[in-house]
């Protein structure tokens, strides 16, 4: 599965990785309110927009051909939009869809990248976000591939059994993803017993995170580096 | 032996789950300190169920004692903090997102500071020799370093009573010797529950077997192994002989 | 339909940010409280099982096939407020692992798919009790109210939609949504013939703040799309004349311009302290939103 790919990335090790998450999470914020808050993008800006991703890129030695490569599953999406734009004589606004949803993209990719989700989450946390919501996002996570695995499995099963009309199929589809609920809901008593087993009374102690002056100086540069990209007049 | 007090005793224990089935029938049982007890018994028999109630995780009808505390609700910590229980399926008992997280949940949940949690974390992977998959993602792994993993977040909570649900399965011959020597060199009284009679006649010092939700027999490891044919050879050769009955 | 980065306009994006961001927090921590505490790995696993469900098609005829969205199905089976924090967690894991859906756009997404498409699919059975008709029209609900609400917030972001696309998506999204009645009808029988007795009847517990805001949703979905396929024009020039997008960036820049200008001299660094505040009151607007609700609900 594809999100593999994200996560062995994001536990590699250069400068980015070892940033503190808080940090890269708020740049990344400035970055994209910078791009999506300026007006009638041309391109020679959405040229300097391109350049703290392509410095991303080479800080976190991220593999930057897969990288562009990713961001550009929202392509299809913009490309419509941007069809509608150039038919309603708006060329200027395809091109800036184009861009901004592509660049955004990229930009969440390099966070992500350098970033494990679980430090991720801790991050958000630390500003602000719920806890509950942060675990129920990492529990997801978690057992995304088991589920997955499991789905496959019931995939295979109800394909195996499609032989019949679509009627049928659908059914057999229905009574799959209803399988599927309930081993679900089974695992997560599982889990829940298992924490309960070591030791959880429903709060657990997170590992500290800390700033050090090189992430203060990186949160400096790179807020004022996405205010100096919306602003520069060119 | 008899005259030690037990540190597990059950008695009467009788459970029903929601959907009706009598998963426990009136199970009797004892483990003292310093023994290794093998609990035998088919699928479906019971077992599972049994040691989900041995910390509390699941409550039914009778007695069950854990060091001379009634397993109820203000127990509980306790109670768990003596017993660790290594569950049969390990995708449950790995939650966290990193191997060393994971082992340090339950040093974390018992009051350890951060740095001791992890110190201690370290320690118990070092044990199961699996100190390498430190920054692994649980789910990254192996079936049988899964199981590893489970036990070490185990051990790193120091617990007084080890039960251990079906801790062979997905393990290699060699990792199953390596176990083997692992928990006869821990002093901990254990309840092992598992399908493999050599390893269980490695280990134990005694067996019991269940049926139905049920204490049916009760002896040496050997004694039962002999009674309930649960030697997989034999298996093997029936198996084989209805093959070529077809 | 997941709106990405750079398609809505600054007060649309941040306006919905701005309510939904504290509203899921607020969501959580009273889900948090109501829930036992089995219910965090529960909501997570969900949530990998909505991925997951993903993954097995149903097929439609002519060779096509569609899959399961969830939030019905969630809101059904584990009540509106923890399906809002699953779907809201999905969300969040598409948008940043998956890239469906922007970061700045996540407080649109999950207005639309979290919030409304969860509380339109709640609605029916909450009125009609566990019954297929009630699964059926959940499910349609679900689907058009997030669809229609991010296509309201498209047109009124000045994104150009020509009538014809408007028309054939409308029908499209017509026919995702009774293929996601049928769907989560379906499963829910299904799990209902597996656990009988699983899907309760619905709690009678807060009912009219739940239907007024849930009302309110659909009905703005509603009044929405049909005003935007009868007046596709309309709707711009009125997006246009009302001029929302230029008008909010004054807003924002004024309280500042005569104070930054004694600062700075250059109309950069103006602007630049302007985006700098516009972040920082983003960021305390949200905190001082979810501190207020916390300590309102803990008095
Ligand atoms: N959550 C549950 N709800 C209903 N019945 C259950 C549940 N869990 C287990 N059972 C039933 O209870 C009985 C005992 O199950 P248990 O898991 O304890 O068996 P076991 O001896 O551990 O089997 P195995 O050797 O396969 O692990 C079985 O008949 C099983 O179907
Ligand atoms: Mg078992």
């Amino acid at each position: 599965m594809h999100h593999v790919v994200i996560e062995r990335w994001s536990r590699g090790s250069s400068v980015l990785h070892s940033r503190d998450a808080r940090i890269k999470l708020l740049v990344t914020l400035g970055y994209l309110i910078a791009l999506a808050t300026t007006p009638g993008l041309t391109l020679a800006r959405a040229a300097l927009y391109a350049v703290p991703i392509a410095a991303g890129i080479q800080l976190g030695r991220l593999p930057a051909g897969a990288l562009l490569a990713r961001a550009a599953v929202v392509l299809p999406f913009s490309a419509t939009f941007a069809l509608f734009s150039v038919i309603a004589g708006d060329t200027a606004r395809a091109v800036s869809l184009v861009v901004k949803s592509y660049l955004s993209a990229a930009a969440v990719l390099v966070l992500v990248g350098t970033t494990p989700l679980p430090k991720l989450l801790r991050g958000m946390e630390l500003l602000g976000a719920p806890r509950m919501l942060t675990l129920v996002v990492q529990f997801l996570f978690r057992y995304l591939f088991v589920i997955s695995e499991h789905a496959q499995h019931m995939r295979l099963a109800a394909l195996c059994r499609g032989s019949g009309g679509a009627r049928l199929r659908f059914r057999a589809a229905a009574g799959a993803v209803a399988v599927l609920f309930a081993r679900s809901f089974g695992r997560a008593e599982g889990i829940h017993r298992a924490m309960l087993a070591r030791g959880f009374s429903g709060e657990t102690p997170a590992l500290p995170m800390v700033i050090d002056a090189v992430d203060v100086l990186f949160l400096i540069v790179g807020l004022a580096a996405a205010l100096a990209l919306r602003v520069i007049p060119l | 032996m008899s005259e030690r007090k037990p540190v597990i005793e059950v008695r009467g224990l009788r459970f029903r789950y929601a959907d009706g089935t009598m998963a426990l029938d009136g199970v009797d049982f004892r483990l003292y300190a310093g023994e290794t007890v093998a609990l035998f018994g088919r699928n479906g028999s019971g077992k599972t169920t049994f040691v989900h109630h041995l910390n509390g995780l699941l409550r039914g009808e009778g007695e069950v004692t854990v060091c001379g505390l009634p397993v109820k609700k203000e127990n509980l910590p306790t109670v768990r903090r003596k017993i660790g229980l290594v569950f049969q399926d390990s995708d449950e008992q790995l939650f966290m997102p990193t191997v060393l997280e994971d082992v340090a949940f339950g040093p974390l949940n018992l009051g350890f500071g951060a740095a001791e949690a992890i110190e201690v974390a370290r320690a118990a992977l070092r044990e199961v020799g699996l100190e390498s998959l430190a920054n692994k993602a649980p789910y990254h792994l192996s079936a049988g370093e899964k199981k590893r993993v489970a036990l070490a977040g185990i051990l790193a909570m120091q617990p007084e009573i080890l039960v251990l649900d079906e801790p062979t399965t997905f393990l290699d011959p060699p990792s199953q010797s390596q176990l083997a020597s692992l928990l006869r060199s821990l002093p901990q009284a254990k309840l092992i529950v598992t399908h493999d009679a050599n390893f269980a006649l490695a280990l134990a010092t005694r067996a019991v077997f269940f049926e139905k939700g049920k204490i049916v027999a009760e002896g040496s490891v050997e004694e039962i192994v002999e009674r309930f044919q649960w030697i997989p050879r034999t298996l093997r050769e029936r198996e084989f002989t209805t093959h070529q009955a077809e | 339909m997941h709106i990405p980065d750079g398609f809505l306009s600054t007060p649309v994006w941040l306006g919905l940010d701005v309510v939904s961001l504290p509203a899921v927090g607020y969501v959580a921590r009273r889900a948090r409280r109501e829930l036992e505490e089995t219910r965090i790995p529960l909501l997570g696993v969900m949530g990998a099982f909505v991925f997951a469900a993903q993954m097995i098609n149903f097929p439609v005829g002519a060779g096509t096939s569609g899959h399961l969205v969830g939030s019905a199905l969630l809101a059904i089976t584990l009540g509106p407020g923890a399906a809002a924090v699953v779907m809201t967690a999905i969300l969040g894991i598409q948008a940043f692992v998956f890239q469906d859906g922007g970061v700045l756009a996540l407080g649109a997404n999950v207005f639309n798919m979290a919030f409304a498409g969860v509380l339109a699919g709640y609605l029916p059975y909450h009125f009609w009790g566990p019954r297929r008709l009630a699964f059926i029209a959940g499910g349609a609900l679900s689907v058009l109210a997030g669809a229609a609400l991010a296509i309201v917030e498209l047109l009124v972001s000045g994104v150009p939609v020509p009538r014809p696309a408007l028309l054939v998506s409308s029908g499209i999204f017509a026919v995702t949504a009774l293929l996601e009645g049928l769907i989560t009808a379906a499963v829910l029988e299904g799990i209902e013939k597996l656990n009988p007795g699983f899907i309760r009847k619905p709690e009678k517990t807060r009912p009219r703040a739940l239907a007024v805001v849930g009302l309110t949703a659909v009905l703005l979905a509603a009044v929405g799309v049909l005003f935007a396929s009868a007046y596709p024009d309309g709707l711009e020039s009125l997006a246009e004349s009302i001029g929302i997008a230029d008008r909010a960036r004054t807003l924002f820049a004024t309280p500042l311009m005569d104070y930054e200008a004694q600062f700075f001299g250059s109309p950069w660094m103006q602007k630049a302290a302007a985006g700098l505040a516009g972040l920082a009151l983003i960021y305390g607007v949200c905190l001082m939103i979810g501190r207020y609700v916390r300590r309102q609900r803990r008095a």
